[in-house]
């Protein structure tokens, strides 16, 4: 199903979706796109979602299922609370991905936000997955409690830090795995960096294969430079934090 | 609202300039605000304009707002006394105006809220008489006024000073705001925009953003958590904070810092958006040197709390968040022009094509000026 969403309002563009996938539709293709909010939130059903254009916040949010895939930058607030399914961002994407994500993948081309997978979880066989292609900002995995996320800084700029300040501050769960390496003075306290063993190393080629096929970028090139893995060692400190 | 089930919350910001000077009509503004309407929840909207009285450029251009004719009578006595008056008239408006631009598409989901209730809008193109000035600057003069009026004059409130720029705001949301004040008919080479979702404090006329003082405007969304400090440093300065709303006081902030303190506009944001300590300590010892100095002379100054915010003077455009990220604000360039914004598809909505889109760190300005005069 084609959809030209060019001025309509958000409520209206996530009716028919539901309302087409409900009927039996399975694949969506929605042409210009800009800024329509919850696109693919709460759908239960294995759809397909191709999104041409900018979608609005909330991508994704409480989504069980479906598979997305953005031809544009992503905005804030993609697949919180996401159960299961996969998004696929041919871009950047902004501010607090996977917020208290519980299951399902991301693949982003690009560069992530702030508080990127700020307090993701896991149990038993959910584990959701975060891949960024770039490089992320402040309050990367911050709080986090389970799943997996990757930075790779595939096309990062010179001396470009791969993580922004406070990178796994209040981390107490999954894991986080940095591609050449991260700066100790950005490091929240409640992380340990250590390196990979062969169990991480054939989990990470898994996702980053998936990656590399995703946007095309070769997986021996990503695999080319050392990784380093973050775990989480103690409890939080931080309570004065938001108050100067 | 047609639909008051639940409301996403956050307000809306956007801000555009063209670094040439040309101007432009208030069009591409409005509908850039009017993407982000769910953000807002119709209980202020407003904006701001650069190069709008191109006949008038060189008087101040006070935008009034009365509550009564009274307080209209005792503000134009006040002026008299005080300003040379070149021409005073009602701002123009559409009477119960309301956004439609595209009653098909989203804007007919949601709807045109005509304005209703306005106060008295009144603007004063107005000189300085040579005889007041002689001990103050032109610039002082009119701050010590715009105080006084808004402290002193029941129900007269200034919502914009300064020379070829005016404040367009009011309680609605932000696109019908647009409409109501006729910005399709007003040129400019740099226009923000605000829809509000007020929290703290109420939604009333004076207290819709921009929030001006002389040339300075600023569009803010988020808040400031440390109003009261700021308060407490500005006070003993000359400055009465009476907008009941806490983005009054970063207006006030950059016009004590660069205006009368002379900081350079990137000294002035570290003041109000200081590096963290541990950051300093980091640093090397010049720039921290100059970080501590800054830090503890102008400690009152530091603004806490979440915000994103643009700030608008005759020369420029800045836009600037709080240290750590608590609001959004995505920038993007194409040709002469840059834009910021809360939301990049706010952008795209008028400019689809980009050279360039991107996120400014935290705590880290992005500094559109002029380059040339503005045509």
């Amino acid at each position: 199903m084609k959809i030209d969403c060019s001025g309509m309002y958000y409520r209206k563009l996530n009716k028919i979706i539901r309302d087409a996938a409900e009927a039996g539709e399975s694949e969506f293709i929605l042409d210009h796109v800009n800024g329509q909010r919850y696109i693919g939130s709460g759908i239960n059903k294995k759809i397909k979602i191709t999104i041409n254009g900018v979608p609005g916040n909330d991508l994704a949010m409480f989504m069980n299922g479906p598979l997305i895939t953005v031809n544009a930058n992503a905005q804030d607030g993609i697949a919180n609370t996401m159960n299961a399914g996969e998004i696929i961002v041919h871009g950047d994407a902004g501010d607090v991905i996977g917020y208290g994500m519980r299951g399902g993948k991301i693949y982003i081309k690009g560069n992530v936000g702030y508080r990127t997978g700020i307090h993701m979880k896991e149990y038993k066989k959910q584990v959701p997955v975060i891949v960024a292609g770039g490089v992320a900002c402040d309050f990367c995995a911050e709080y986090m409690a389970g799943g997996i996320l990757v930075l790779l800084g595939l096309e990062k700029e010179g001396d470009m830090p791969i993580t922004g300040d406070y990178l796994g501050t209040g981390m107490h769960g999954g894991v986080v795995y940095i591609r050449g390496g991260v700066d100790e003075n950005m490091l929240g306290k409640e992380v340990s960096v250590l390196e990979l063993d062969e169990k991480d190393m054939k989990l990470l080629k898994k996702h980053l294969a998936e990656f590399c096929e995703h946007f095309g970028f070769d997986l021996e090139e990503a695999m080319s430079k050392p990784f380093v893995k973050l775990l989480p060692v103690s409890s939080r400190p931080y309570g004065n934090l938001y108050a100067y | 609202m047609k639909d008051n089930c639940y409301i996403p919350s956050g307000c809306s910001i956007s801000g555009m300039i063209n670094e040439s000077g040309r101007r432009f009509d208030g069009s591409s503004v409005i509908k850039s605000i009017a993407l982000m309407h769910d953000r807002g929840n119709g209980l202020g909207g407003g904006f701001a304009a650069y190069g709008v009285y191109p006949r008038h450029a060189e008087q101040f251009a006070f935008h009034m707002m009365f509550d009564h004719i009274e307080a209209k009578e005792a503000c134009e006595e006040y002026f008299k006394d005080r300003f040379d008056i070149v021409l005073d008239e009602e701002m123009p408006t559409r009477a119960g105006g309301a956004f439609e631009e595209e009653t098909s598409g989203r804007y007919g989901e949601y709807g045109g809220h005509p304005i209703t209730n306005p106060p008295i809008l009144w603007r004063y193109f107005m000189d300085v008489p040579k005889s007041k000035t002689s001990f103050v600057s032109e610039n002082e003069y009119i701050v010590k006024n715009v105080m006084e009026v808004n402290s002193r004059i029941d129900g007269a409130f200034v919502a914009s000073s300064g020379k070829n720029m005016g404040a367009f705001k009011g309680v609605g949301y932000p696109e019908d705001i647009g409409v109501f004040y006729k910005l399709d008919e007003y040129k400019a080479y740099i226009w923000t925009a605000h829809g509000r979702f007020p929290t703290n404090t109420p939604g009333w006329w004076g207290g819709a953003h921009p929030f001006c003082l002389l040339d300075w405007s600023i569009v803010h969304n988020g808040e400031i958590s440390s109003y009261g400090i700021n308060k407490r440093y500005l006070e003993p300065h000359g400055y009465k904070l009476e907008l009941r709303t806490d983005t009054e006081v970063i207006a006030y902030l950059f016009d004590l810092l660069v205006r009368k303190h002379n900081l350079p506009m990137e000294m002035a944001i570290k003041a109000l958006a200081s590096p963290f300590w541990k950051d300093i300590d980091r640093m090397p010892e010049r720039e921290q040197r100059i970080a501590t100095a800054i830090r503890q002379v102008y400690g009152g100054a530091l603004l806490n709390g979440p915000f994103s915010v643009i700030l608008g003077h005759s020369r420029g455009m800045i836009g600037f968040n709080d240290r750590i990220k608590l609001r959004p604000m995505t920038c993007a360039r194409a040709d002469d022009m840059l834009y910021m914004a809360s939301e990049e598809a706010a952008i795209r909505e008028i400019a689809p094509d980009l050279d360039r889109v991107w996120s400014p760190k935290a705590g880290t300005p992005v500094i559109g000026k002029l380059s040339e005069e503005v045509i």
